[in-house]
């Protein structure tokens, strides 16, 4: 293939058209007739100009640039890039059902009502919560809706001194940003060395002052947390709430529930989850769960039956309001709609199975080889070290560029933050064993490399269309657009 | 349970058990205390095959009315606008909707390219120097402009228009609530004696009175929620006076034929992008776009990406300024958000590539005339009355003879989706609709349009106020 780096905007040709739209048939007003001068456009924006073939071209050529899950093996660990089923996306697009306003009559509405409808039903049966808000459009945004009810109960009961939120030191970056955002104050709780929570640590902290405790089990470490329910009954003990953060939920599907475990709040991120695309960066959703204490706050409105008939209800005085608007991305929950009829609950529960064996298989096989901190059992992911390799040269990093000359998308690196040269690896149920040999195998040889031939490591990249790219001079002088 | 999506075979799984030395898939999950596994199987329904959800599905939409099949008047924020096929042929690349967030630059540099082309185009259409990766709609997009003008400023009051879209309006009370910002909201002009062409645009009066040195930002939206075009260079003034920032809401089909917010003073221009090539998806996936002046560029939230150089110097893309984000500043950062709308943003980019400049300009167009044209066929039929007189884009507000509530139960059906019914969100304009026309409407549906609403108004039931 041609090398082409030209920027859709130097393609255009001037006077080139790749639209086709209908003759104006009705009597052309003339806008500077209607707007003062100053209003009207002076000069062109610079949008280029190019026929449909041109356009198609220029973004299939992009689009072999990419690297997706129909490409390959993609463990990036916390992110959950399970196989997404195509049926979803032909429901998402159904006519019928994706051209429909927001804002039409809800008599009009009533088949999407519905699913939204169901949808809070089930998702709340799978976290073992009362009601589920759809409106959140992303994990973040769900974190902050929780943390607005927990801010909002707290004072519904005139306890306004509950100003610190405790996040633990492994967890996402989201959590303590989201809390600040809340406007709550971050303490961070160290993590125990069998990379739990660590319970002395936390009995220190908790006093009146806590709002709630953020917390993602089975942990970023892939561990199950086994002192949930002391957990839980020493935040709530003190007055705080617990908020579960969803990200980690295809470890446990069917098998155990954050309501169970005495969160109060859940969200899901259905992108993650429920097997909806992740777009390149989004959109996602992410929906909360509350228990039933907690049900007056969600945000408004929430769909309920009436007669036989869905109705959006905004009679809801202690809501929190809205976080974003309308009903949240709908676009997405029907996909997850879509994923959930197809599974059921022995699919989800299989799905939750099948993702651990294949993450405790991995770890199994890399152990000889990799340094792995907490080597026990694990949930649907596990971190290793590169602590070893990176004696010789070979990071983290140069062992995730190695893996693209592979073909493989690298797991997350360097994160969970507490361990060094961290890798964390979540294959999902959707691998084949024989994909998960190849990834081993690979994994091996690099392994083995690294410790007689490092040199021959460096510099990866060698295949992909461009090489190591210059991180550091993008931010120091960012070049954030084109210009003519 | 067999799944088409889970490729283990109970063979495999045998052996797979073996290896990591434990006799059953049960004995993975001892780590959870005993009495938190699930005895019994989550309540949910029988799985469905790939057919019998299609059916299913069908029977569900066949409880929607569609604009896909019935003519739609409804605007609101959210338009139905004309998609080019070519758009969704290029969304549904996998390589594109399948990717996650592009943190591995090398085998990523389609959806950052994309989104460098995106943000060049925001930032053209704005006419502002950067714009980022996009938000998640127009509304949370606002919520975020507020918080970096009160954060660079230092100052915790903001004016906002009354005239901005009340979902928007709810989103930043919601997040502002305990934030220590307060929102003071600028009425619009209603002035019945006055037809001086300013009924329905800010109020300049109230602005001035109520505008200080504690004023963070104004807010305001053109077109306006009404559809009213706003004098942008007229409040940004004002701002200035104070040394307040100007955050303006637009419309980005308008901007193929209005002046650029950023020619006309504004410090930060937010909005939705929804118009852009991407379906209405009953309110969401949406699309936020977020554009700055230079100062700003460093205080952005979201996703942002940069152009570089890889080892060999040939142009390469990565995501960019990322010490403002989460992941490495955590309660530190500029914000919380990490996910932005990527292929909905992919969307808009294809979808304007297509247009270009021209076609840009022609939908704009399409839009003033129609909307003029329905506003006048309505007028003309006497069944409508006229409540403001400043110029509009592609929405406009009358007053039916009837409640628009009864009006819109009434086209319903005639297979026609009406138009915004007023009255919840601005008691003064009770009984007023808000109509939106975009260039997908043809003559024959405005007039059908127009000649169902004057025989329903005729042979209705008259409203209260007259």
């Amino acid at each position: 293939m041609m090398r082409d780096e030209r920027l859709i905007f130097e393609k255009s040709v001037e006077g080139r058209i790749g639209y086709s739209l209908p003759e104006n048939d009705v009597p052309v007003v003339n806008p500077e007739e209607l707007f003062a001068g100053q209003m009207l456009r002076k000069a062109d924006p610079e949008i280029p100009e190019l026929s449909e073939v041109d356009v198609i071209r220029h973004y299939t050529n992009l689009s072999k640039r990419n690297y997706g899950v129909d490409s390959g093996f993609y463990p990036l660990g916390s992110c959950t890039m399970k196989y997404n089923p195509k049926i979803n996306e032909d429901i998402a697009s159904m006519e019928g059902i994706a051209q429909m306003h927001p804002l039409q009559n809800p008599l009009s509405a009533q088949g999407n009502l519905e699913i939204l409808y169901r949808m809070d039903k089930y998702l709340s049966e799978i976290l073992g919560m009362e009601r589920v808000t759809l409106q959140p459009a992303a994990g973040a945004q769900g974190e902050m809706t929780g943390l607005m009810i927990i801010k909002a109960y707290h004072m519904y009961r005139l306890d306004s001194k509950r100003i610190k939120i405790i996040v633990p030191d492994s967890s996402h970056g989201t959590n303590p940003a989201s809390a600040a955002l809340a406007g709550f104050e971050v303490v961070h709780i160290p993590s125990d060395d069998k990379g739990c929570v660590d319970i002395k640590a936390l009995e220190d902290i908790l006093d009146d002052t806590v709002a709630g405790l953020m917390l993602t089990n089975p942990n970023t470490l892939g561990l199950f947390e086994e002192d949930i329910l002391q957990i839980s009954k020493m935040v709530h003990e003190c007055g705080g709430l617990l908020y579960y953060d969803g990200a980690n939920m295809n470890a446990i599907m069917g098998i155990a529930r954050p309501g169970d475990m005495g969160f109060d709040i859940a969200h899901l991120n259905l992108h993650k989850t429920f097997s909806t695309p992740h777009g390149g960066g989004g959109p996602g959703s992410g929906p909360i769960g509350v228990v039933k204490e907690l049900v007056p706050f969600l945000p408004v409105p929430l769909v309920e039956k009436e007669n036989d008939y869905y109705v959006l209800d905004y009679e809801r005085p202690l809501s929190i309001g809205k976080v974003k608007s309308f009903y949240g991305n709908f676009g997405i929950i029907l996909r997850a709609y879509s994923y959930i009829r197809t599974m059921g609950a022995q699919g989800l529960k299989t799905a939750s199975q099948a993702a651990v064996l294949n993450a405790n298989y991995i770890r199994k096989k890399l152990e000889d080889l990799y340094e792995i901190p907490q080597n026990r059992i694990c949930m649907h992911e596990f971190v290793l070290s590169a602590q070893r390799q990176a004696k010789n040269g070979i990071t983290a990093l140069e062992i995730a560029k190695n893996l693209l000359d592979e073909g493989i998308h690298p797991p997350t690196i360097y994160f969970p933050l507490i361990v060094h040269e961290a890798m964390m690896i979540e294959p999902t149920e959707t691998e084949s064993p024989e994909t998960l040999d190849a990834f081993i195998e690979i994994m091996r040889r690099i392994a083995i490399k690294a410790q007689d031939d490092p040199e021959s490591l460096k510099n990866a990249p060698k295949t992909t269309y461009v090489s190591r790219l210059d991180e550091v001079k993008a931010a120091r002088t960012p070049v954030l657009r084109w210009k003519k | 349970m067999k799944s088409s999506y889970i490729p283990m075979t109970t063979q495999q799984q045998e052996a797979m058990l073996s290896t990591v030395g434990v006799k059953s898939l049960d004995e993975l999950f001892l780590a959870i205390p005993e009495e938190l596994r699930l005895k019994d199987d989550l309540n949910l329904p029988t799985p469905l095959s790939e057919h019998e959800l299609k059916k299913h599905m069908n029977t569900l939409a066949q409880q929607n009315f569609d604009a896909g099949w019935n003519s739609c008047f409804l605007g609101a924020g959210i338009y139905d606008h004309i998609i080019p096929s070519a758009v969704k042929h290029i969304i549904s690349r996998q390589e594109f909707y399948t990717a996650y967030t592009p943190y591995q630059p090398e085998i990523s540099q389609g959806v950052l390219q994309s989104i460098f082309e995106f943000q060049t185009m925001i930032a053209e259409l704005t006419g502002m120097d950067a714009a980022n990766a996009s938000l998640y709609d127009g509304a949370t997009a606002l919520y975020e402009a507020v918080l970096l003008a009160s954060r660079y400023n230092g100052r915790k009051e903001v004016l906002i228009a009354r005239s901005v879209n009340p979902e928007y309006r709810k989103v930043l009370y919601s997040g502002l609530r305990y934030s220590g910002i307060a929102i003071k909201e600028i009425d619009f002009n209603k002035d019945e004696n006055n037809s001086n062409g300013e009924n329905g645009t800010i109020n300049f009066e109230f602005l001035k009175s109520n505008i200080n040195k504690n004023t963070a930002a104004i807010v305001v939206q053109s077109p306006n929620f009404f559809g009213i075009v706003e004098d942008i260079k007229a409040v940004s003034q004002k701002a200035q006076e104070v040394d307040a920032l100007l955050i303006a809401v637009c419309d980005p089909i308008s901007l193929g034929v209005f002046e650029s917010p950023g020619a006309l003073g504004a410090d930060i221009v937010v909005g939705e992008a929804q118009p852009l090539g991407n379906p209405m998806n009953y309110g969401g996936p949406l699309l936020g776009y977020f554009a700055v002046k230079s100062p700003f560029i460093r205080r952005m939230p979201g996703r942002i990406v940069g152009e570089t150089t890889d080892s060999e110097g040939r142009r390469g893309f990565v995501l960019t300024l990322q010490a403002r984000e989460q992941h490495i500043r955590r309660e530190k950062a500029t914000s919380n958000v990490c996910t932005n709308q990527a292929l909905c943003a992919l969307a808009a980019t294809t979808y304007l590539s297509l247009m270009g400049k021209e076609g840009l300009k022609e939908v704009a167009s399409q839009c003033i005339s129609k909307a003029h044209y329905t506003y006048n066929s309505l007028l003309k039929t006497l069944n409508v009355s006229r409540i403001f007189d400043a110029p509009f884009f592609r929405e406009f507000v009358v007053k039916p003879k009837i409640k628009p509530d009864i009006l819109n139960e009434e086209l319903l059906t005639e297979n026609i989706i009406g138009g915004y019914d007023l009255t919840s969100e601005y008691p003064e304009l009770e009984g007023c609709w808000l109509v939106a026309v975009t260039e997908k409407r043809s003559k024959k549906e405005i007039d059908n349009f127009v000649n169902k609403v004057a025989r329903i108004c005729q042979g209705g039931i008259i409203n209260d106020e007259g």
